[in-house]
């Protein structure tokens, strides 16, 4: 009924890929990358919900309407990390 | 379908507007619970670059295999919630009905572990306000407290998705659903996919701060 369905190799690849990323995420964790430790693990992250809001979540065979609504939550997430962060990061304390 | 046309409510055109409709619906929901989960990333990450060592000595006391392995397993959990929707697609709610048992069993596997975490944490005087022991930096208490929070936080939306997805097998087995109509399994996946997503940011955020010799 929906527009496209995803097929069962699809969702498998991107299990696959998932685990994969999860792997490689605790093995960097092991090497001492100084301060861009955080900077990978949140990099991989980021990949690992981009992948299951795109192909889980269907979002990337979704209509526009919804594209504004997930794009929304994270345009909103950005503006709060942001302005906190950046009082935070600038009282020179 | 016979019963497909009666699960058209009378405000939507066809079954694929209602579709898109209740779809939206769910994830205006999910923008909420971004930035419900996101204030608590605001804190954490203020804290953690304010009292870095803190969190580093606190991230010392975690259990980074029994946090890969509930990782593991909540990704695998997501894999079975999309498989379960595909085999709806298909009408083999025989299918359905496995993958969401499996579902039921990994998040309670996730649980049962994240019980043996917590009380170990419990043994170790690690829980701030209720048995806290460790001499640690200054500040070292505020790693735990987000710990609980944030994780408490999830665990409590866990609970919620494994009663969604048991409904989910009552109404399968009450042959609700068909190709034309799954509505109620796409939305609980959406929310269990989730849950999922806020936990792949959990693991790095507490286990992973420091973990190399």
């Amino acid at each position: 009924m929906s527009g496209h369905h995803v097929s069962r190799k699809v969702y498998v690849a991107v299990g696959l890929a998932l685990l994969a990323l999860f792997v490689l995420t605790v093995g960097i964790a092991y090497i001492d990358l100084g301060p861009f430790n955080i900077v990978v693990a949140m990099t991989i992250a980021t990949l690992k919900a981009l992948l299951v809001v795109l192909y889980f979540m269907h979002v990337r065979y979704s209509s526009r309407v919804t594209w504004v609504f997930v794009s929304a939550s994270f345009f909103w997430l950005v503006i709060l990390l942001v302005l906190t962060l950046s009082d935070y990061f600038t009282r020179g304390v | 379908m016979a019963n497909s046309s009666s699960r058209l409510a009378h405000q939507f055109d066809d079954l694929l507007q209602q579709q898109e409709a209740s779809n939206l619906g769910m994830w205006a929901f999910l923008a909420t619970e971004v930035l419900f989960f996101g204030g608590m990333f605001a804190a954490y990450a203020v804290y953690r670059s304010l009292y870095y060592e803190a969190f580093v000595a606190g991230s010392q006391h975690m259990d980074v295999l029994l946090g890969a392995v509930n990782t593991a397993v909540l990704l695998l959990s997501s894999l079975t919630v999309a498989l379960g929707v595909h085999a709806v697609q298909r009408g083999d709610n025989a299918t359905l009905t496995r993958y969401l048992l499996m579902t039921i069993a990994l998040g309670s596997v996730f649980l049962v572990i994240k019980g043996f975490e917590y009380s170990h944490k419990y043994a170790e005087g690690l829980i701030p306000g209720i048995r806290f022991t460790l001499e640690g930096p200054n500040h070292v208490e505020l790693y735990f407290i987000l710990y609980f929070v944030m994780t408490g936080f999830h665990a409590l939306h866990m609970m919620v998705g494994i009663g969604i997805m048991t409904a989910m097998i009552i109404m399968t087995r009450r042959g609700r659903f068909s190709p034309e109509y799954y509505n109620p399994i796409e939305v609980s996946g959406l929310y269990w996919h989730f849950v999922d997503i806020v936990w792949i940011f959990l693991y790095p955020f507490f286990y992973l701060i420091r973990v190399h010799p």
